[in-house]
């Protein structure tokens, strides 16, 4: 594992020293989740205007995030799986949700409109174990009477890579199909048994919108940006729901944020009748013990800037800006949790 | 300094000593002179060698640090290599090789799949562009006429220059999409319905597995095996070639009876050199193959090969033993590509030295 994090962040200590190279000594640097990269970008543009200190954002994928700020190559780490408490504890971070957003299944089949076919977490995970093959099964026709369905082979289309869409993916297919969770898991990475996978969410797209009777899973982000034939999805409450901003909302509304530790909040299949089943948060992930703690500090204003006035570009992108409440809650968290060298609090 | 000075000053004292015994004394002085020029000449030699010495040792050592540095690389890399694996092999021990289970959620780990998927691929590019690049070598060397032999063989070279991720998106948004629409039901429902070879031309047709990232390896590796192969063909002593054509051989004939024979192991050796580039070979397959970590009898479905799942899982691996397979996946393709590139080496070694014999 040494070996690793040394090798890890030789690499990225080469790019990071590259890059501040060009930048100002003030820009901060993060690491992780490419789903938050757009968003951060375009937080680090508006940012940039106001206080003239920049991000340096690489968005490497969230287990390579987790990696570099447990090495200290970077100012804060970023993630869309939630680290454990013990993991937390163990490496002496802290995290916090910054946005939130939701996945959405699409599929490609002739004579289907976005929207219009209705699938259940059930029959999802029963696709995705390779036990419903046609598009014309009983299960998929009992939930879309009057929809006229080919006798296609389904292809399944996942992930390659290991991704926080994934996580999320999974964790909502384990918890309504019990075969699937002990056949598959939840996780970034899983044993997939059948389908192709595709790299990143546009790798996962465009082998949807290649292989006629495909379904996989994207951001609704991306979905919406590339027209996908998206489905509606039946929540906890038994409601189907199309995808939309409010819906994602009302998945984070019903949660109870102050309880969870470190913020871990799963988002999947939550109460509620408007909740949209498969949301999740994405984490930035800092030391509780900052070494430079003016560079600390530089990092929970950028982040305290986003969530005072982010809220409309994020709205912008498909994502859900965190409720004020949570945002309460997380810079409460700050003030606790984080110090400087000499044991002072940052915020 | 001070001898070439005293050399200076002695015709002074030659002349103050004029009247005593001038003629011994004019002797001894000249032998003198002369021992005293050899020396300063000598001197002024040795020290223009020494500096030469100097500097050929220092340019010696210093060439010596660069190369040793390739070496020192390459073992660093060995080492860094097993080190990192060596978790995965304590767990599953040798069985990981041949153990077909890639399952991150459980953390059980096995290469089996990768290794197939990159043997898989690597042995259909061959399969395709070894009959291809034999044929255009052969025609450069042998058939083409002399104003086109410059331009074409520059386009062939050419081609081997162009990034694979090219090769990767041609794969992909092109190739692919063709491939899956019109080759592949082709195939099935031809080749497809024969006893033996059939299962492995049946099941959906997606365009992307193990066919197609076979297919397009064997397009990156045309060039390769092509110019290399030119190059052993024009070693084949024209008087061979003529006597053969004099005794009224075709063209075919002489290509079978003397340039195979004669080129055996350079044409052998540019062939591995191809397939050590397959077998390494990323971007493009991670691209085109599908990325499934399963086995499957048929050459539509989709795999994995053992750089694609490098490429693909080493950035979000977080468990140490998933670390661990990966870094020992990337000691197996080492491993094999070693092998073969030795091997092509020591063909290609052994050839030249049987033309030197000739």
């Amino acid at each position: 594992m040494r070996m690793n994090q040394l090798l890890a962040s030789i690499l990225i200590g080469t790019t990071a020293a590259l890059a501040s190279g060009v930048t100002l000594a003030a820009d901060i640097t993060g690491a992780g989740s490419t789903f938050a990269y757009p968003i951060y970008s375009k937080w680090a543009e508006m940012y940039k205007k106001t206080s003239g200190n920049g991000l340096n954002y690489q968005s490497i994928g969230s287990g390579a995030g987790i990696k570099q700020i447990k090495a200290k190559t970077v100012d804060f780490g970023a993630s869309d799986m939630p680290l454990s408490q013990e993991e937390l504890n163990e490496a002496g971070l802290m995290q916090f949700p910054t946005i939130m957003g939701g996945v959405v299944a699409v599929i490609n089949l002739d004579g289907i409109t976005p929207g219009q076919l209705k699938l259940t977490g059930p029959v999802i995970a029963d696709i995705y174990l390779g036990k419903i093959t046609k598009w014309n099964d009983a299960a998929i026709a009992a939930l879309n009477a009057g929809v006229k369905l080919p006798a296609e082979d389904i292809t399944v289309v996942h992930r390659a890579d290991g991704s926080g869409t994934s996580f999320l993916f999974t964790n909502y297919l384990s918890q309504t199909n019990a075969d699937f969770k002990t056949k598959i898991g939840a996780g970034t990475a899983v044993k997939w048994v059948v389908g192709v996978g595709g790299k990143g969410n546009d790798g996962v797209a465009a082998n949807v919108q290649r292989i006629k009777g495909a379904i996989g899973y994207v951001e609704w982000a991306y979905a919406k940006k590339n027209k996908m034939t998206h489905t509606q999805l039946k929540n906890h409450d038994g409601q189907f729901l199309q995808p939309d901003d409010d819906a994602f909302k009302a998945a984070a509304a019903n949660a109870d944020w102050a309880k969870a530790p470190g913020f871990g909040v799963v988002l999947t299949d939550q109460p509620g009748k408007a909740a949209w089943p498969i949301t999740g948060a994405t984490y930035a992930i800092l030391h509780k013990q900052q070494a430079d703690g003016a560079k600390g500090k530089e990092v929970l204003k950028f982040f305290d800037y986003a969530f005072k006035n982010g809220a409309a570009a994020a709205t912008d992108l498909d994502y859900v800006p965190m409720p004020e409440a949570v945002t309460k809650l997380v810079e409460g968290a700050w003030k606790a949790n984080l110090k400087d060298a000499s044991g002072k609090a940052i915020w | 300094m001070t001898r070439l000075a005293g050399v200076v000053i002695s015709p002074v004292g030659l002349k103050l000593n004029k009247d005593m015994n001038a003629h011994t004394a004019i002797a001894s002085d000249e032998q003198a002179n002369a021992a005293l020029l050899e020396e300063a000449r000598s001197a002024a030699l040795r020290n223009t060698m020494r500096t030469q010495r100097m500097q050929d040792f220092f340019f010696h050592k210093i060439t010596f640090l660069f190369a040793a540095t390739v070496l020192l690389v390459l073992v660093g890399i060995i080492i860094s290599l097993a080190v990192g694996a060596a978790p995965a092999f304590r767990e599953f021990g040798p069985a990981f090789i041949w153990t077909a289970e890639w399952d991150p959620v459980n953390d059980k780990f096995g290469a089996l799949i990768a290794i197939y998927g990159t043997l898989a691929t690597s042995v259909i590019a061959l399969l395709l562009a070894f009959p291809i690049s034999f044929g255009i070598a052969l025609f450069l060397t042998e058939i083409c006429p002399t104003p086109l032999r410059r331009p074409m063989g520059m386009a062939v070279e050419l081609l081997a220059g162009v990034p694979s991720i090219i090769y990767g998106m041609w794969g992909l948004f092109v190739f692919a999409p063709m491939f899956g629409d019109h080759v592949q039901p082709f195939l099935k429902h031809t080749i497809g319905v024969l006893p033996w070879i059939g299962p492995l031309f049946q099941g959906p047709t997606m365009g992307l597995g193990i066919l197609t990232a076979g297919i397009i390896l064997a397009v990156m590796i045309i060039p390769f095996i092509a110019s290399v192969m030119r190059d052993v063909f024009e070693i084949v002593p024209a008087v061979l070639k003529e006597s053969a054509y004099g005794l009224g051989c075709t063209k075919w004939e002489v290509v079978r009876k003397i340039v195979l024979p004669y080129t055996r192991a350079g044409v052998v050796g540019g062939v591995m050199l191809g397939l050590g580039r397959a077998l390494g070979e990323t971007m493009a397959v991670t691209f085109v193959i599908g990325n499934a970590n399963e086995i499957s009898l048929s050459l539509f479905a989709a795999g994995n090969s053992i750089s694609s799942t490098l490429a693909n899982e080493f950035a979000e691996a977080s468990s140490t033993l998933h670390v661990s397979s990966l870094f020992a996946l990337g000691l197996i393709l080492f491993a094999i590509t070693f092998i073969v590139l030795s091997a092509a080496k020591l063909m290609l070694l052994g050839m030249s030295r049987k033309e030197g014999v000739k």
